[in-house]
């Protein structure tokens, strides 16, 4: 028995149930990552099976190596680079043609293959039978049947593993995949330069090395470019051959050897496969006459993401209200508990208040990925892009690029965050990009005081031409985007819709939490050194404030029922004595953070902001909510009024600020850098700081310019 | 020879040939869509695009504008 560590890598088309079969094997014991330097996810889990311990790696999903798509170049790379012991290819039963098209490019590759049949129940009830062992011997790997979703068929799967990956399997052999004379003759002759240097062959298959070239492939051909001499003599056979068959076949050479290995998995089929034309009724396809009827495609559709905006936003907001309470009882307790002074003010309004506010989101993550994990895992995911791909094609994006989009309305971080269902990078890049213009549930607190304070009764209309704005932006911005940043052609749509299928509760609940915990971990650390930072800015320096200003705020008739929480809390430095509204706005304006204020002022003087707007709007920058609790703080201090808003709303209309400026505003939240949560988001979801900074850039650049334009522009025509 | 986008729903073919850049007839082709595979057009989206099509026994869908890019044989015609 041997000790060390059996690597295996689990291959697979996408829909194949590759997930499902990589859940039972490594259970709750799985690291999600990244692959290194791309945002595709890497999933990986270490595991005992009769005392021998498996590193198991889940690949992406791909229909092919051909290294067109980033899935590709990850899985193809992993595979040659990093020489698994055993690959599993788990193949679909019951759509056999295809998955077989990638089980031959394994065999090619000559990995230590097994064949894993999955929803062999599916495959039977459609009547196909499959000789599994004449199957095995064509291709010379051994074949096991699964049913994922029964977790049936793993143990022996495993069994299987450690046999093939010890040399104990008998039908394991390597098989050529035979092109025809003409091809076979010039894949020899690449071979035969390539043994000039003996030291390739013992690192790759020649064999494989031989075809890759004949197929123009990209990667292959730089890496043996870069061998020298014998690598450009090899590549001077390779376009030599390449060049005599096109002229042989009319054709590229990758498509005829795309055409002869459908061939072999053609003529293997004939011999194992058996279809009984017994049941012709394919219930996923009447569902999917209904789903995605002309009529009625629409309809349903709407009807699906209200019902998730609805469980995502309604029934999450009890959790999230006990969070809050929770966070705020915290707060409390920790500021009984610890001593006055800066470390407490830290824990109190910096760490906790600020974390706080990010956690209280969890609910809505934790049910927005559930509903999307159903959405995925049964099917419809891909018939909502196939309904809306007409729509969101007129603005260069995905039809999966949907529901990132619509969920921004709710929260931008996870709206982001299920960018991830999108295979392409450029158009998962450019969906997180223009997210940002969705404008969040946590904006319309602010337009609600703006528009509530200066456009009375057409309130509604101008908050809804805010919302309209920003998709109006998204729209624009995605076209510019596509003109310059992702230029070229789209990837291709090629689409698969696969058969409607019950998920099973224990993957979407894996799938729900995988990504759930990442916004924990990820965005913790980012919203915990910026509400530290912003704490920081608002809270020092401490200089005492001045008791000139008590006998003014001495003078206001305060109601003389303190209530209990108030008086329990009440510390040195209690904020709700009655003149600490107005030594709070003091405070604040001599901050870091009222200083930066009147730094910047004159950046926005042209978009008609004062700087305790100016303050506020860099406030915002934790979150969208924070700019009306600092416009109170800066604004409403020493103001009458019997409850707060009234307050503010009356110093708002007496601080001078007109209709068009507070339009000018409104347009600015809209646009600029929606929180820091979105920005960890961005930063997780892109893996890169640039796109993180370009994304604060252009939301910063294009909010001043709208706002300009809103405000310069009203002026001219005469509108303040 | 006929661009697949011109077919109507319920109609089938035979494949003839696919146009366009290498990515895009590499990856047709990879998804089986091989010289003499039966293409069958299931339908089309509410919007009349893309199409959705069953090849070698699965499902999937092309935008239009890509689907005119394969060019087929028609062949007899039927109700699902």
């Amino acid at each position: 028995m041997t000790k060390e560590t059996i690597t295996v890598a689990l291959a697979g088309n996408p829909n194949s149930g590759k997930t499902t079969i990589f859940n039972h094997i490594t259970g709750t014991r799985q690291h999600v990552g990244n692959w290194p330097g791309v945002t595709v996810e890497k999933k990986e889990g270490l595991i005992q099976h009769n005392g021998h311990r498996l590193r198991v790696v889940d690949l992406p999903g791909t229909y092919s190596l051909t290294a067109y798509s980033l899935e590709e170049i990850v899985a193809r790379r992993f595979l040659v680079e990093e020489k698994p012991d055993v690959v599993v290819d788990i193949v679909d039963a019951s759509n056999l043609e295809r998955n077989l098209y990638l089980a031959t490019q394994l065999i090619e590759l000559g990995v230590k293959l097994i064949l894993a049949l999955n929803m062999a129940d599916v495959a039977e009830a459609r009547g196909h039978e499959i000789d599994s062992g004449k199957l095995g011997t064509l291709l010379g790997v051994p074949v096991v049947f699964t049913v994922g979703t029964k977790n049936q068929g793993i143990k022996e799967l495993l069994d299987k593993v450690v046999a093939v990956a010890e040399d104990r399997d008998t039908v394991s052999r390597h098989i050529h995949i035979a092109y025809g004379h003409e091809l076979e003759k010039e894949i020899k002759k690449i071979q035969d330069v390539i043994w000039q240097d003996p030291s390739i062959g013992r690192r790759y298959s020649t064999r494989w090395l031989a075809v890759k070239l004949l197929e123009n492939d990209g990667a292959v051909k730089e890496g043996v470019g870069a061998l020298g001499g014998i690598g450009s003599r090899i590549l001077a056979q390779a376009d030599a051959g390449r060049a005599r068959l096109t002229q042989l076949y009319q054709d590229d050479t990758e498509m005829v050897l795309t055409d002869q290995r459908y061939g072999f998995i053609g003529g293997a089929l004939k011999e194992v496969l058996r279809v009984s034309a017994a049941s012709k009724f394919d219930l996923s396809r009447q569902i999917d006459l209904v789903l995605t009827n002309r009529l009625l495609g629409f309809p349903i559709f709407i009807f699906f993401i209200w019902a998730m905006f609805q469980l995502t936003f309604t029934l999450g907001a009890y959790p999230m209200a006990w969070l809050d309470a929770g966070v705020g009882w915290l707060g409390g307790v920790v500021a009984k508990v610890l001593p006055a002074g800066v470390f407490r003010d830290l824990v109190v309004d910096g760490v906790i208040a600020g974390v706080g506010s990010v956690i209280i989101f969890l609910p809505n993550i934790l049910l927005l990925f559930f509903c999307i994990a159903l959405f995925e895992d049964t099917g419809y995911l891909a018939r909502a892009a196939f309904i809306m791909d007409r729509v969101m094609h007129l603005i260069g994006l995905h039809g999966k690029s949907f529901i990132p989009m619509l969920m921004g309305f709710g929260c931008n971080a996870p709206a982001i965050m299920a960018a991830r269902t999108l295979e392409s990078e450029r158009d998962r890049i450019l969906t997180i990009l223009i997210n940002p213009l969705m404008s969040c549930s946590a904006r319309l607190p602010v337009y609600v005081l703006l528009a509530g304070t200066f456009f009375g009764a057409s309130a509604g209309n101008v908050i809804f031409s805010i919302y309209a704005l920003g998709i109006a932006l998204a729209i624009a911005m995605g076209k510019l985007f596509r003109l310059t940043l992702f230029r070229g052609e789209s990837a291709p749509f090629v689409l698969e819709l696969p058969p409607y299928r019950v998920p099973t509760l224990k993957s979407l609940l894996i799938h729900m939490w995988d990504r759930s915990a990442i916004f924990l971990r990820k965005m913790g650390g980012v919203i915990l050194v910026g509400s530290m930072v912003v704490w920081f800015l608002g809270a020092f320096p401490r200089q005492p404030v001045a008791p000139v200003v008590e006998p003014v705020a001495r003078s206001q008739t305060a109601p003389v029922t303190p209530d209990p929480a108030e008086l329990s809390s009440a510390g040195p430095r209690s904020r709700h004595d009655k003149e600490a509204p107005e030594r709070e706005r003091l405070r604040l304006e001599r901050s870091y953070l009222g200083r930066l204020g009147r730094v910047i002022q004159p950046i926005f003087a042209p978009l008609g902001f004062d700087w305790q707007t100016s303050v506020a709007v860099l406030s915002g920058f934790v979150a969208k909510e924070i700019v009306v609790s600092t416009l109170g703080v800066l604004y409403a201090a020493g103001s009458e009024g019997n409850d707060e808003n009234e307050a503010l709303r009356g110093a708002l209309r007496a601080s001078g600020m007109t209709p068009l400026a507070a339009y000018a505003l409104m347009a600015f939240v809209l646009t600029y850098v929606p929180c820091l949560a979105t920005v960890g988001a961005i930063r997780r979801e892109t893996n890169s700081w640039k796109w993180t900074a370009f994304s604060i850039a252009y939301t910063l650049t294009l909010a001043w310019v709208v706002a300009f334009v809103i405000f310069q522009g009203g002026r001219l025509i005469g509108l303040a | 020879m006929i661009p697949l986008s011109r077919f109507k729903e319920g109609e089938r073919g035979v494949i003839i040939k696919i146009q366009g850049r290498g990515a895009f007839r590499k990856r047709l082709q990879e998804m089986g869509f091989i010289r003499g595979t039966e293409v069958f057009v299931e339908k089309y989206a509410p919007l009349r695009d893309p199409v959705e099509l069953i090849v070698k026994g699965y499902h999937v869908s092309l935008r239009v504008e890509e689907a005119a890019q394969v060019l087929m044989e028609r062949q007899g015609q039927e109700a699902a």
